[in-house]
């Protein structure tokens, strides 16, 4: 049977049921315990499950990802929850140098099913380090799997399937879709959820694509919605690594013109990697370069700001009018 | 060398006590009109620090503001107004206006607003280092909770301390709460200052609420890293009477019994009881009652007059200078954003 959940309560209740299925999950962070998280993802798990399979850590982001690692190594399967993307830094030495790489240095007898949880992205008018896109960090250090959620449907299955992966997992929820409500069919099977490193075509058209993932799908839908004279696809990317060429390449075959959505910045994001990608694949297809609607070259500014800094309808329309220019 | 629990501290002399009566009670009228501006939706969020201003106030007053220096996190709201920042300034990073607020912390003797916990920490090693390099007798302090105390910056920051003898204080200000995770699911072995002894140095637990006892620490920390004796840590215990944030709720994970019985031992109200017993007047008492209020509500009219940065602030001091990159999307923002 559905229910109609928000996205933050998807996740918990993709938790509920990871923990449920599999006694060696456990939930591992800042302030997860009682307080259930700052956005309550976990609120009730302590309740429910006892404090040795949800632990309220000290606050040590390295240690917390670095013992996730060592409980791994024990056969657990640790759940971290980082409290905001600007705080993932400090656990950064134990997730480049030891997470991503243990599986290799082992010659593959070793393996880390860890998860990192990480609210990120702007639009709720929070302080300093509150609001950052890293993914471009994650994606661009082999061994770690990165994927985002759009809509309560994919993050109640993505988060079950993050867990049951055996390779880590940085898990990005996009902190102002949190309370974004869609029915969820929570009687569905895992197995029938499509993978988790699938895209989905949010929307279908067929005279330009618009990739994005995590927060801006719902804004690209909404400029898709907003363009009267063209029909626009949108594609929602929902794993950046490994990115789902074959959807995006599809699409873009089809509609020749593509625009990529993402509120980290510019340079080096993963705007840049599809850009390259998609011309490689479909040069002769392409009727335009493929345009990118992005954070800017700045830290992520204060809340007073962001209106300008994050990408909103009229800045993806004029990306796609700018696709059209040729 | 042990962790001590100092005792009581004598009074002291009036005019200073009178002094920090003042600064003490003007940063707690100020952080109440800064509660009552974010429930207007003036400040996006706000962080109180009622019930901590002895602790930051005692340790800010015993700083040299011509040599020192003094390394804040985020909730030295106190501190900050005892070493004289502009207190509009202070409160441009609550109200979204710049990240750290839009005082000069070279003149304040004050760092950046800083809202990552632990992150200042070494900074405040490696200012004193460079003091002590320069042939300068300036010492810094560094402001950290007991949340802080377990991150590995922190740990790196007291024993590189402890290694070079910098000219530093630790105050970790341990109001008993990190969010929702109290002392004893935070702090092994409970307490902060014993650790010290590991770093080489001497730490010292004082009652957070008596504003002399934290003057009389950190003045001695201080005047041991002067001498050249090198690190120390200040464990100032004291309570933080609301919540984390004006986003937090309590209820979820702490007894309001807790929260009363610190509501009782008010550092503010109490220092007010000690100058009355030592002879200051009502009336000299209301004057800097008076005052404070005064000057709280300049703070507060400040603030709200404050202009809004412009969209152009965006770009501006990423780099000493704009890369050409950087310049060209400032342009097309411009281009863009153009009526
Ligand atoms: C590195 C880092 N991790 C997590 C956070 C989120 N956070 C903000 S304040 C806080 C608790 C801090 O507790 P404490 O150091 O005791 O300082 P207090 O808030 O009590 O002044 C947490 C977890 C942060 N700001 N920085
Ligand atoms: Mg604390």
């Amino acid at each position: 049977m559905g229910s109609k959940l928000t996205l933050g309560r998807a996740i918990n209740t993709g938790l509920r049921q990871a923990m449920e299925a599999d006694p060696k999950v456990l939930v591992m962070g800042e302030d997860v315990g009682k307080l259930g998280g700052v956005f309550r993802v976990t609120d009730g798990l302590q309740k429910d499950f006892g404090a040795d399979r949800v632990i309220d850590t000290p606050l040590a982001e390295s240690g917390i990802v670095g013992t996730a690692i060592g409980l791994a190594l024990r056969g657990y399967r640790p759940v971290c929850e980082i409290q905001f993307d600007g705080f993932f830094f400090p656990a950064a030495n134990q997730t480049f140098s030891q997470l991503a790489k243990i599986r290799r240095r082992s010659a593959g007898v070793l393996s880390v099913p860890v998860v990192i949880r990480i609210p990120y992205g702007g639009g709720i008018g929070a302080v300093e380090h509150h609001s950052e896109s890293p993914e471009a960090y994650f994606t661009h250090t082999a061994g770690l799997r990165v994927v985002t959620a759009a809509t309560p449907e994919d993050a109640y299955w993505a988060i079950q399937q993050a867990v049951a992966s055996d390779d880590p997992v940085i898990f990005l929820e996009p902190k102002r879709r949190y309370y974004e409500k869609a029915e969820v069919d929570t009687d569905a099977t895992l197995s029938a959820a499509p993978p988790l490193d699938a895209a989905r075509v949010a929307r279908p058209g067929s005279d330009a694509t618009i990739v994005a993932y995590g927060p801006m799908v719902k804004t690209a839908l909404q400029a898709a919605e907003a363009d009267t004279e063209r029909d626009i696809e949108v594609i929602d990317l929902r794993s950046l690594a490994p990115i789902d060429y074959d959807t995006v390449a599809d699409s873009v075959r089809r509609t020749g013109r593509l625009v990529v959505v993402h509120e980290a910045p510019l340079t080096n994001g993963v705007g840049g990697e599809i850009s390259a990608r998609v011309t490689e694949e479909c040069f002769y297809h392409l009727e335009a370069p493929v345009m990118r609607v992005c954070g800017f070259d700045t830290p992520y500014p204060q809340s007073r700001l962001e209106e300008y800094y994050l990408p909103d309808l009229d800045r993806i329309l004029d990306g796609i009018d700018r696709a059209f220019a040729y | 060398m042990q962790a001590q629990e100092a005792r009581a501290a004598d009074p002291l002399p009036p005019a200073h006590a009178r002094s920090l009566y003042r600064a003490m009670l003007t940063a707690r009228l100020i952080d109440g009109e800064a509660i009552a501006l974010q429930r207007q939706g003036v400040l996006p969020a706000y962080v109180s620090a009622r019930g901590q201003e002895a602790a930051q106030a005692g340790s800010a007053a015993a700083l040299d503001i011509e040599r020192d220096f003094a390394f804040p996190t985020y909730r030295e709201i106190a501190a900050a107004l005892t070493l004289g920042v502009d207190m509009v300034g202070y409160l441009a990073s609550h109200r979204a206006l710049w990240h750290g607020g839009l005082y000069d912390p070279v003149a304040s003797r004050f760092g950046a607003v800083n809202a990552v916990v632990g992150g200042p920490v070494p900074h405040a090693v490696g200012w004193a280092m460079g003091e002590r390099l320069a042939g300068r007798t300036g010492c810094a302090l560094s402001y950290f909770g007991d949340g802080a105390s377990s991150e590995g910056d922190v740990h790196e920051a007291m024993n590189l301390a402890g290694v070079m003898r910098a000219p530093v204080v630790f105050l970790c200000q341990n109001n008993r709460w990190a969010l929702s995770v109290p002392n004893e699911r935070q702090v092994a072995g409970g307490s902060i200052a014993a650790r010290a002894a590991g770093y080489g140095m001497p730490g010292v637990a004082v009652d957070g609420n008596d504003v002399a006892a934290v003057y009389r620490a950190t003045r001695q920390a201080l005047e041991h890293a002067r001498s050249g004796g090198g690190p120390s840590l200040v464990e100032a215990r004291t309570y933080r009477i609301e919540p984390h944030s004006t986003s937090d709720d309590t209820s979820r994970y702490r007894d309001p019994d807790e929260e009363r019985q610190w509501r009782e031992r008010d550092p503010v109200a109490r220092l007010r009881a000690e100058l009355g017993e030592a002879g200051h007047t009502d009336d000299t008492l209301a004057r800097v009652e008076r005052e404070a209020r005064e000057s709280a509500e300049r703070v507060r009219d400040g603030i709200c007059a404050r202009p809004e940065p412009d969209g152009d602030d965006l770009f501006r001091y990423v780099y000493a200078e704009p890369t050409d990159e950087l310049a060209r999307q400032w342009r097309a923002w411009r281009e863009e954003a153009a009526p």
